[in-house]
């Protein structure tokens, strides 16, 4: 699928356009879960549990059902014992999961009672009258302590906490630390963040049993969900009609929502009504279980004096909550960039996924990639510091150089293109670095606390989720697609039909613009419809930044095919060669003698209308699906744990400048310059949305955003008073620079960039606030790094020189 | 306790509506599920996010925090009632959709209220006072830059326009 | 997150309200601007059986100045009082302090007298009620009753008011000094935010730039908004220089016993409470030295 054209010699690609999605938003015109309203819907609220770990004695819901309005309480020994339990990415079976808790709860926030009444404000009315008799178990939110042998089993069946854990050596690790002339330790904290949309998640389900069809509407951002909703209802995959035409507000990932569409379904199917369930924002920050990666870095680096990097030992423990689905592999994706953009040859990568009775963890953007990242980056900060050697000088020396593409890192992934030191340039000089020093500096002699950050980061993306197989050797899958068809209809107009959901990311004008590209027809006159589950053709879901590469790649895959067809219709019917036809804006003539000639509604006529007209053997109509595997992908790990993952790989460096209040400890980000590669951009004003949205939530992450857990195991940041999101007050402006290394690997060169500056801001943030409490001899490795968590650091370092 | 029904008569986008609440019922969930003016979210429920925002006797409100049953009697104004008289998208609304200030579109009812309620009292704008008018309205999306570019965009258009 | 059922009444009058609330008895409770009783109200921690509203209590919202105090009626939203000519005059902190308060949808319905009797202790206006020494006036069946904000704050939202009270107005005091400086200042994590810990300043100097008088207080920090009059009666008489007005922030931080939540340490508000006593008092004092008189107050 390499592309013959170059960056710069497309008619829509590249261009500024407006998005086909913007007119109805700003109207107020989106349809999203809680939009759907149905004859005869029913509302659910959930019971949730007070204790993190506790075995149900009792349940007494005589109150709640004697509540005018109320229709249905369901608890979990009903509810278990018809469902199956949901799947999990690890091998693992004695770690069941399944909407309502049975038994045992295992954490705060837990779903215990499901209550089905007339309104949601009665449906809250009943579960309060609910009564729970629990019996308060032992139990662990340490994961450190949670992997002590004698720590409270958080399923019991299961035999430990450990979910997953595996020590990788790729290339000769303990060959390069002995002979290495330095060494450095130490450990980074990425503390539980997640991506929290405004829209919560929501499902509405509705059984019809005359057609036996499960239609589901839903918040959803998934791979396999209707496969996994019909598995987990006993249906059949046909029983389940998954619509695909809900906007979803933000998802970034976490929009799993399975436990909710599996109780949703069943109740719909239990009571013959339409079923609603749309988390309030509690049941979302404590139980809706998409809390995201809550991990320790213990980071070894060997290096040689000139600042080479020799080799790595990266030791991560995740803390995925009481439950799990694909969590754990949050742990497995940033193999495929283990390295970062950096030239090391020997790394050793020891992960352990654990759980502990908190909220379980669901999937967030870039999938652990940003975690990784930002302990890679702190390294890199360290290492300079140990030398003595400008972090950039630093970065420049260890990072993979333009004409050393495509790299194959230790772990198995080739790295397909990039030009590193140059969008480092770029960020450089569009900050004015020199400047920036300068006034940083000045800013110090003032007596102000102020540093610059910098991080150099990779954005892997087309989504080929290897590390599955590596994280269980018994799910063999390596079928990473995606699908497009395209059709003209009788009046010529062109639609592409999709088979996933969006939230955001531009899908419909992401296809017409392709589409247009590729049939030189007006993107604006294109449409997009999206398809339900039964109709669609194979689709992974816009995860993994693959859309652009996946989605852009079929869907020109297929205007090809109808690009082709157009011409072979015209080459029979001005009896030519194909290779003599000069296809132009859809009407078509013959090279060399352009009277012979016809035009785009003649062709398209011709094809839906006149078979006595269509060369021997072609379908009638206009319409062309293509569906294809991840570039380099289907492979299967070797015995160490090596394999190809992600295809593409976008790069990003950000220059950040903070100031610190050296008395009250409160940060404030003054500059912030991205630059950013991810080849060439199909509709840049949407990639830079999406970097600084990305930029914003890594703010977040880096300085704002904690699910804070009490030693007695509750959830004390439940709501937005606590869990603290960023404001426009809060990010500043931002700047991104553009750089275009094309992928070989992609139609237009394209990479994906869905997951941008998110991957690269918690690093950069954090080594900025380092560098501005560097004068203090002190250092912070833990995010979110909080004004409370600054000022112990400040007020230690002060008074250690004091005395 | 089965409290009762309030009658209740409000302006809603320049027409009236009337009809009969219970008083728990939200401002923002009578809009959605009575009057079917879907534009307007719900984002908390407790009065942070700003998805909610809808001007309330020409003043940006959280509707999440006001019972409808306060709103009898008054003016309100959601997000379809921005556009122009003819039903077309304002200024304000175009300059989104030219800056790319939006993409999911959940906060973004709210921030066209923000800066509707903004530009109204103040048509030429800081940077400063732009961040602060929509420092009540979250956005997971877009980072804000565009956002502030929108309202930028827009400010210079009514100007523009006011100047001819 | 649906409130719990209740009744409710919509006041037209003073003696409506407080009848109404005398009839319903303890279940009962006002609502004005709401911003801060429907949050909690959704979260099911406050379920009134009857909500009393006097938003539409004409009586309520008004905004006047009386001799030497600038009198507010309970309803007046804060957004008002934040923007009123006089009110920025006259009585300048209170700008001040309500620049800080939460966003602007939030003072758009947000209220005066309703941030007083929410009484919390890191609020702005009950801390600025505190050091501006103002005046509350309480109504109820039994007829009014007058309280100075500093009585009126008991503990962490607790307020003296008795069942069936309703702050009618809030009188805040005008200073007349030629050079008249005020500074309200606070931590939060992010804008808009509960404070961490605020303080409020303002001070009235001679021609001498020497202390004619000086209030100060700091909020967050104790289970109230705290003022401190004695402390800030040793400033009378003396040149306010840094480090007098150092010494005054450390003495008025150690005497104050913060609490600890899940954002902040009680060391972390004691060296906040410190900081910025000492930061307001700074730009109080630099506002009034800037002062000649008969100028417009900043």
């Amino acid at each position: 699928m390499a592309s013959a054209d170059a960056p710069g010699e497309f008619r829509y690609i590249g261009k500024r356009r407006r998005t086909k999605e913007g007119p109805r938003f700003v109207q107020g015109r989106g349809r999203y879960v809680a939009d759907v309203a149905l004859p005869g819907m029913k509302h659910v609220a959930l019971v949730m549990s007070p204790h993190p770990s506790a075995r149900i004695v009792a349940i007494r819901t005589e109150a709640a059902r004697a509540l005018a309005g109320v229709r249905y309480v369901l608890t979990g020994e009903q509810f278990c014992a018809a469902t199956e339990s949901l799947q999990i990415g690890v091998d693992a079976p004695q770690v069941t999961r399944y909407a309502l808790a049975h038994e045992v709860v295992r954490y705060a926030g837990e779903w215990v009672v499901a209550i089905v009444a007339d309104s949601r404000a009665l449906a809250e009315d009943a579960a309060e009258l609910v009564e729970v008799e629990y019996e308060p178990l032992p139990f662990v939110v340490d994961p450190e302590r949670a992997l002590a042998a004698d720590a409270p089993l958080v399923h019991a069946a299961h035999g430990s906490n450990v979910l997953y854990h595996r020590r990788f050596v790729w290339g000769p690790v303990d060959e390069a630390f002995a002979g290495a002339a330095h060494r450095i330790a130490f450990r980074a904290v990425w503390g539980r963040s997640s991506t929290v949309p405004i829209e919560t998640f929501g499902v509405v389900a509705r059984w019809d049993p005359g057609t036996e069809l499960l239609d589901v509407w839903a918040s959803i951002q998934m791979p396999k969900f209707p496969d996994q909703v019909a598995r987990a209802l006993r249906l059949p995959g046909n029983a389940v009609r998954v619509h695909y035409d809900v906007d979803v507000g933000g998802s970034y990932g976490g929009k799993r929502g399975l436990k909710h569409t599996v109780l949703a379904g069943y109740l719909a199917m239990k009571l013959g009504a339409p079923m609603r369930l749309i988390e309030d924002r509690l049941e979302n920050m404590r139980g809706g279980d998409a809390h995201g990666p809550d991990r320790i870095f213990d980071m070894e680096a060997a290096f040689d004096s000139d600042g080479t990097i020799r080799a790595l030992r990266i030791r991560a423990v995740d803390d995925v909550g009481a439950y799990t689905g694909r969590a754990p592999l949050q742990l497995g994706k940033p193999i495929t960039a283990i390295c970062g953009p950096y030239r090391i040859a020997a790394i050793e990568y020891e992960p352990t996924s654990v759980m502990t009775h908190k909220t379980p963890q669901e999937a967030v953007r870039g999938f652990g990639q940003s975690p990784t990242n930002f302990a890679l980056e702190r390294m890199m900060d360290r290492v300079a510091a140990h030398l003595g050697m400008d972090r950039i000088a630093l970065r420049r020396h260890n990072l993979i150089r333009k004409d050393e593409f495509p790299y194959r890192i230790p772990s198995g992934s080739a790295y397909d293109s990039g030009d590193y030191h140059t969008v480092l340039d770029k960020a450089l000089a569009a900050i004015d670095y020199p400047v920036l020093v300068a006034e940083r500096d000045a800013a110090r002699r003032a007596g102000r606390l102020a540093g610059i950050g910098i991080s150099t980061c990779l954005e892997p993306s087309g989504g080929n989720a290897a590390f599955e197989i590596l994280f269980n050797p018994k799910n063999e899958t390596t079928t990473w697609m995606d699908s497009c068809l395209v059709r003209v209809d009788l009046a010529g107009a062109v639609t592409g039909v999709i088979g996933t959901s969006s939230s955001g990311q531009g899908h419909e004008t992401l296809v017409s613009t392709v589409i247009g590209e590729v049939l030189e027809r007006d993107p604006a006159s294109i449409r997009v419809a999206r398809a339900d589950s039964l109709s669609a053709l194979p689709s992974n879901s816009p995860v993994g930044s693959r859309m652009a590469i996946m989605l852009g790649g079929a869907a020109a895959g297929a205007a090809r095919m109808i690009r082709e067809a157009l011409i072979a219709i015209a080459a029979h019917n001005l009896d030519c060669s194909v290779e003599k036809i000069d296809y132009r804006d859809g009407d078509v003539s013959v090279i060399g003698d352009p009277s012979r000639k016809m035009t785009w509604d003649q062709l398209v006529e011709i094809a839906h209308r006149k078979y006595h007209r269509l060369p021997p053997g072609m379908e009638p109509g206009l319409q062309a699906k293509f569906v294809w595997e991840v570039p380099t992908g289907g492979g299967l790990p070797t015995p160490d744990g090596r394999v190809q993952m992600y295809p593409c790989y976008a790069f990003e460096a950000h220059v950040v400048y903070v100031e610190i209040d050296p008395d009250t400890a409160r940060p404030e980000l003054r500059r912030y310059v991205c630059g950013h590669d991810c080849g060439v951009m199909i509709n840049p004003d949407i990639v830079h949305g999406m970097t600084y949205g990305g930029i914003a939530h890594g703010i977040g992450a880096a300085l704002y955003e904690k699910f804070a857990y009490t030693p007695d195991g509750q959830l004390a940041s439940g709501t937005f008073m606590d869990y603290l999101i960023p404001s426009a007050l809060e990010v500043p402006a931002l700047t991104i620079v553009d750089h275009c290394t094309p992928s070989p690997l992609t139609t237009f060169g394209q990479k994906g960039s869905g997951e941008a500056g998110y991957l690269g801001a918690p690093a950069a943030i954090a080594n900025a606030v380092n560098d501005a409490l560097a004068p203090l001899g002190t250092t912070l490795d833990t995010l979110p790094m909080t004004p409370h968590e600054l000022w112990r650091k400040i007020s230690a370092a002060r008074a250690t020189a004091r005395s | 306790m089965t409290p009762r029904g309030h009658r209740i008569s409000v302006e809603v986008n320049g027409h009236m509506h009337g009809g009969e609440v219970p008083a728990r019922l939200t401002l923002v969930d009578w809009l959605r599920d009575e009057l079917h003016l879907s534009g307007t979210h719900v984002g908390c429920e407790h009065g942070i996010c700003g998805a909610c925002s809808v001007l309330f006797d020409g003043e940006a409100v959280r509707s999440c925090l006001m019972f409808a049953v306060q709103a009898d009697g008054h003016r309100v104004t959601t997000v379809e009632g921005l556009s122009g008289e003819d039903g077309r998208p304002g200024e304000l609304q175009d300059a989104f959709c030219e800056t790319h200030a939006l993409q999911c579109g959940y906060c973004t009812p709210g921030m066209l209220i923000a800066a509707h309620a903004l530009l109204r009292g103040n048509p030429h704008p800081t940077e400063a006072e732009i961040r602060e008018a929509i420092g009540g309205n979250l956005c997971r999306c877009t980072g804000y830059q565009q956002i502030v570019e929108a309202i930028e965009h827009a400010a210079a258009k009514l100007a523009e326009r006011g100047a001819r | 997150m649906k409130a719990a059922a209740f009744e409710y009444a919509r006041a037209s009058s003073i003696e409506e309200a407080c009848a109404l609330l005398r009839e319903h008895g303890d279940g009962a409770r006002l609502i004005a601007g709401g911003q801060s009783l429907a949050p909690m109200m959704a979260m099911r921690l406050a379920r009134p059986t009857w909500l009393v509203d006097i938003n539409d209590v004409p009586d309520l919202q008004y905004i006047r100045v009386e001799g030497e105090r600038l009198l507010a009626g309970a309803c007046t939203r804060q957004r008002a009082l934040e923007r009123d000519a006089r009110a920025i005059r006259l009585v300048p902190l209170l700008s001040q302090a309500l620049q800080w308060v939460g966003h602007i949808q939030t003072r758009n319905r947000g209220t005066a007298g309703g941030s007083l009797a929410h009484a919390d202790p890191s609020a702005e206006l009950p801390l600025a009620a505190c050091v501006l020494d103002a005046e509350v006036s309480v109504r109820s069946t039994r007829g009014r009753r007058a309280l100075r904000a500093g009585d009126l704050f008991t503990g962490p939202m607790t307020t003296a008011l008795a069942a069936g009270e309703l702050i009618e107005e809030i009188a805040w005091p005008i200073w007349r000094e030629d050079r008249v400086g005020s500074a309200f200042t606070e931590v939060s994590i992010r804008h808009g935010d509960f404070a961490l810990v605020a303080a409020a300043a303002q001070v009235a100097l001679d021609g001498e730039a020497r202390c004619l008088r000086a209030s100060f207080g700091v909020g967050g920090a104790d289970a109230t908004p705290v003022a401190f009059p004695e402390l800030a009666q040793t400033l009378a008489g003396a040149r306010l220089e840094d480090a007098i007005i150092s010494t005054i922030a450390e003495r008025a931080a150690a005497a104050l016993d913060p609490g600890e939540d899940l954002h902040a340490s009680a060391h972390y508000r004691r060296h906040l409470a410190k900081v910025l006593a000492e930061r307001a008092l700074l730009e109080a004092r630099d506002r009034a030295i800037a002062r000649r008189a008969g100028q417009i107050r900043q």
